[in-house]
Parts: structure tokens; sequence; C-alpha cells
């Protein structure tokens, strides 16, 4: 079998400005946010993100590296929306795609399947049909002579999804309860990246988990970039849950120049493991400041 | 103005209350219910007269009974899988019930959830229109709106994000064909669309509430009978329920304070 193993910076490599990137997972919940933050410290610029919406279409507008965004919600889950998209949107600075949450899907569903749309009743009568004029209807050619959606095949040229366990070949396990739609981002796009908490030996993967759990098969995959922590600040679970300390604090910094300068300094200016070490540091930093006011 | 009726009930229950009323006569269908309101009303339902309701964990299984709102994982009876791409299927099969959240209401009932002012550079972006587009063209939904208010209730949303009765009528016969919505439950009373142009009409103030209250607070002509009935008082039973049951930490207080 392929040794498909890559570092982020292959990974970086393999991408170049202007593609349409997928990017897994969904809300604040298993996105590939290592590879997010490498694209983030990357030259690469005007890239389309298509995306289930959490911190990684945020931190992408903020550091300008998105032309055009196509979604359905861009949601930090316990925080209703994401500062940096919002400002993004409101400043007019990035071309907006958002379309109801399951033409989403059939869209990558057709793009997986190498057929131009599919046909859903859902967005009719909706302003998705007003703010994308681009997007058409189409008839039943049975009797029924139904009037349609045809939401168009999402090709992507990349996408990265991010896993519990995967092995050297690009087979990936996710063990959560919610594989998302990462195998069909996956089916949608031309180079197909996984990272992975952790890579194992082949046939560790089935005694760790159920059959089921083995949904991103190597038929899927280009390359595997072995990233712990690699979801953070998301839910990874039952790796980690969502770092709710760590969401708050980038969000607080979002809604200041300076803070959000000092925010990018310490935390998006060094590589992955200058960022492990100092979300680590950020949280003991949180747990002593609470410790010290429960004393006061 | 939400000073507690007679028999100590409050206002979030009454709202509670009026959500469960929005399954009632469901059979076997998926209830989803954002917002703390609608997620007792939900229960309640189910553990009343709703008996066949399939309630979510919120995250991606179904789950048995009615726990009560926060319920640790651990303590849940889980009874199926039911993950996002899952959800669809349902959702396009119809078998399912919904109370969303709105930031605006309009007089036909679109919904906007999307971005408040001009597309291309919003005054406000918001979430995103999620999955409203689809649900309201495929099953039952109905809104849960906890501050009435003329900014909420609007003669014509921003952005049709969960689409209303004149927009599906206009988009013709396959939006119509599945597309209902039930009711509007606001934390000042409970409207329908049963009117001959399906125009948003009050169907019960909530105590404590006066027609005039509602219609100041509303941005549009509500359809107002001539006879505005109270919304029903919750039986023993369902304070009980919500009360020692569900919600012992009295969470629907801080949605719809008293």
């Amino acid at each position: 079998m392929a040794d498909k193993r890559l570092t982020l910076d292959e990974f970086i490599a393999g991408l170049s400005s202007g593609m349409t990137i997928g990017i897994g997972g969904w809300g604040s919940r298993r996105k590939p946010m290592a590879a997010v933050r490498a694209i983030l410290r990357s030259d690469l610029t005007d890239l389309t993100v298509v995306s289930y919406g959490g911190p990684d279409v945020g931190l992408l507008c903020a550091a300008g590296k998105v032309a055009k965004a196509v979604y359905s919600f861009v949601t930090l889950d316990s925080i209703p929306t994401d500062p940096h998209f919002k400002a993004a949107r409101q400043a007019g600075a990035i071309e907006a795609m958002e379309v109801d949450e399951g033409m989403f899907y059939l869209g990558l569903l057709a793009a997986s399947q190498r057929v131009p749309f599919l046909p859903t009743r859902s967005g009719l009568g909706s302003d998705v049909l007003t703010v994308n004029p681009s997007l058409r209807t189409v008839r039943s050619p049975y009797d029924d002579g139904e009037e349609l959606v045809a939401m168009p095949a999402l090709r992507l040229d990349a996408a990265v999804v991010h896993v519990n366990r995967a092995d050297a070949a690009g087979s990936g396990q996710i063990l959560g309860p919610d594989p998302f739609f990462d195998e069909l981002f996956l089916g949608a796009a031309d180079r197909r990246f996984v990272t992975t908490e952790r890579l194992v030996p082949t046939d560790e993967l089935a005694t760790g988990g159920p059959l089921q759990s083995l949904c991103i098969s190597r038929l899927l995959t280009d390359g595997v970039i072995e990233t712990p922590g690699g979801a953070h600040f998301t839910a990874c679970v039952p790796d980690y849950g969502r770092d709710e300390g760590f969401q708050k604090e980038y969000v607080a910094a979002a809604g200041d120049p300076e803070a959000w300068a000092a925010f990018r300094e310490r935390f998006l200016a060094v590589d992955e493991d200058g960022y492990q070490a100092a979300t680590r540091e950020a949280a003991e930093q949180r747990a002593a400041a609470k410790a010290a006011k429960e004393g006061a | 103005m939400s000073e507690s009726t007679p028999t100590g009930v409050t206002r979030a229950e009454y709202c509670a209350v009026a959500c469960a009323e929005v399954f009632r006569g469901d059979g076997e269908v998926m209830a989803s219910a954002f917002g703390t309101a609608p997620a007792l009303g939900a229960r309640l339902a189910r553990l009343t007269f709703a008996p066949d309701l399939v309630l979510t964990d919120g995250d991606a299984a179904l789950v048995d009974g009615a726990p009560p709102l926060g319920a640790p994982p651990a303590s849940l009876v889980l009874e199926s899988h039911m993950p996002y791409r899952r959800v669809f299927d349902v959702v396009w099969s119809g078998r399912r019930d919904l109370i969303m959240m709105a930031s605006q209401i309009d007089r036909t009932g679109n919904q906007n959830i999307s971005a408040i002012g001009p597309w291309d550079r919003p005054k406000a972006q918001l979430v995103g229109v999620r999955g409203a587009p689809g649900n309201t063209v495929n099953h039952s939904t109905s809104y849960w709106v906890p501050n009435h208010s003329t900014r909420s209730f609007v003669e014509q949303v921003d952005v049709v994000s969960g689409v209303g009765y004149a927009r599906a009528e206009a988009a013709g016969p396959s939006a119509t064909r599945f597309h209902e919505i039930r009711y509007v439950v606001s934390n000042l009373g409970v409207f329908d669309f049963a009117t001959p142009d399906h125009s948003m009409r009050l169907v019960s103030v909530h105590p404590g509430v006066s027609v005039n209250d509602v219609v100041a607070a509303t941005g549009f002509a509500l359809v107002l009978p001539d006879e505005v009935p109270e919304t029903r008082v919750p039986t023993p039973e369902e304070l009980e329920l919500l009360r020692t049951v569900l919600d012992p930490r009295g969470l629907r207080e801080r949605e719809v304070p008293a």
C-alpha cells in the first residue's frame, strides 16, 4: 500500500492561491484546525472556502485569505456567530454563497457522484434563490411535473478533514457520534487530505472502534498528516471536547484590534507545536486566574 | 406586565405549554425544538398528550422518554443513531415537527436568521439560513420568539430563510405541497395563519398581556378576532413535570423573565 504520510508543509505545497477548498467538520466540531492554521501561515490567498462553517471560516476571513465563502451557517455552537466572519460580511469584504444545509449536502453529493446537479425541494420560495441568482430550478421529466431546485455540484479543488485515527495508507476512523459530511467533502475534491489525532497501524483501526467508525476509506485520500490536537479549539470527541475557555478568548480578542494583534502574535504567528504549547499555557493561566478569583 | 396569575403560573410556564401545543396531534415524528420553552414544550407533549413523539439528544441520537434539560449524556437512553446526514432523510421524508427561533418574522410567516440589511453588505450578519429553507417546504414548522417587539415582528423580513405562505404560494405547488407554518409562540402570545390570505392572526394572549400590548409590539397589522382568549393554563400535571422533573433549575425563567 502507498505511504500517504505528509507534513503540514507538504500539505500546503499541494495547494495554490485561487483554489476552492472544502473544510470538513460542522460548526465548532472536529474542524481540521491544524491545517487551517497552516493555511493562515502560508502565502495562499484568494480562496473559495466551502464549509459547514465554524472558526475555520472566521480565522481565514480574519487573515484575508477568503475571496468567497460557500456555507449555510457560520457558528461557534456555544457562541451563535463567529466575529471575524460577521465583520468580513458586514464590510462587504467577501463574496457569499449562502445555501440551505440540505442543499449544501446535495451539492457535495452531486460532486462526489460526478453529476452536474441534484434536485431538491429545499430552497424553493426562499431568498437562497434570489441572493444566488446563478441557482436554477429543474422540471421533473415525469408526469408529476414538479419544479425543484437543481442544486449544482460543489466541486472542490482540495478538501481537508480531521479524524480521530488514520493509518499511513489513508484509511480514517471517526470515533465521535457524527461523521458529518467529511466523506462527501473528500469525494467532491481533486486533492484529498486527512489530518488525524493519531496515526496507527492498520490492524489497530478495527480494534479501536466499531466497523462503522471506519468511515473514510483510502479510496478517498491522497495525503495523511498526523496532527495531535489538530482540531483544537473545536471539539474532537472522544479525544477532547471543545476548549470553551479558549474559544471565549478568541471571540473576546476579535472585538479589539490590539487584542487581536496580541492573540495573533501569541497563537497564530507560531508553528503548530508552538500553537499547542501556547494554548496549553493559556489554559493553565485561565485555571490559575479562576483559582485566584475563587480564593479571593 | 408579566406578574404571575393567582395560581402562581409564570409567563415562562405559559410559553412552555403553548410550545407543547404545537405538537398536539403529532404521531410518530421527530420533534426538534430550539430554545428553552420549545425544548420544554416538546418534552411536555411527549410525556402527556403526544406519547409517540420522538425526541433527540441534541447531538447525534434519538432518545427514549423525555430527559430533563441538561441531563448528563450518560443518563440518556438512546434508541437510534441520528447523525446530521440522516437528519436530512427525516426532513425530506416529512416525518418531523420543528420549532425554530426567528430573529425576524413577518406577516405571512417568513422567518429570517440570515442577515439584517442589504445582502452585499449587511448591517448585521446573523448565523445564516441554516436548514430553514428546506425545513419549511418539507414539514410542519413553528417559531419561538422570546423577545416580541417591532424589531422581531416586521412587515417583511430582510432575508427569507424560513418560507412563509405568500412566498411558498408564489413559488408554486412544489413549494406548497408539504408547507405548513403551524404556530408562532412569543413571550406575549400565540399566533397562527388560519386566515383567508394566511396573514398572521392573534390566537391567544398570555395572562398578564393585553391585546393592545401585542399590537403595540408588532410591526404590522395583525388579524385580531373579536374575542381573544388567554393562553390555556397548564394542568397541575404539566406544572409538576415542568417544575420538578424537566426544569428543576428554572432555566425557563431566565429565557422569559417573570
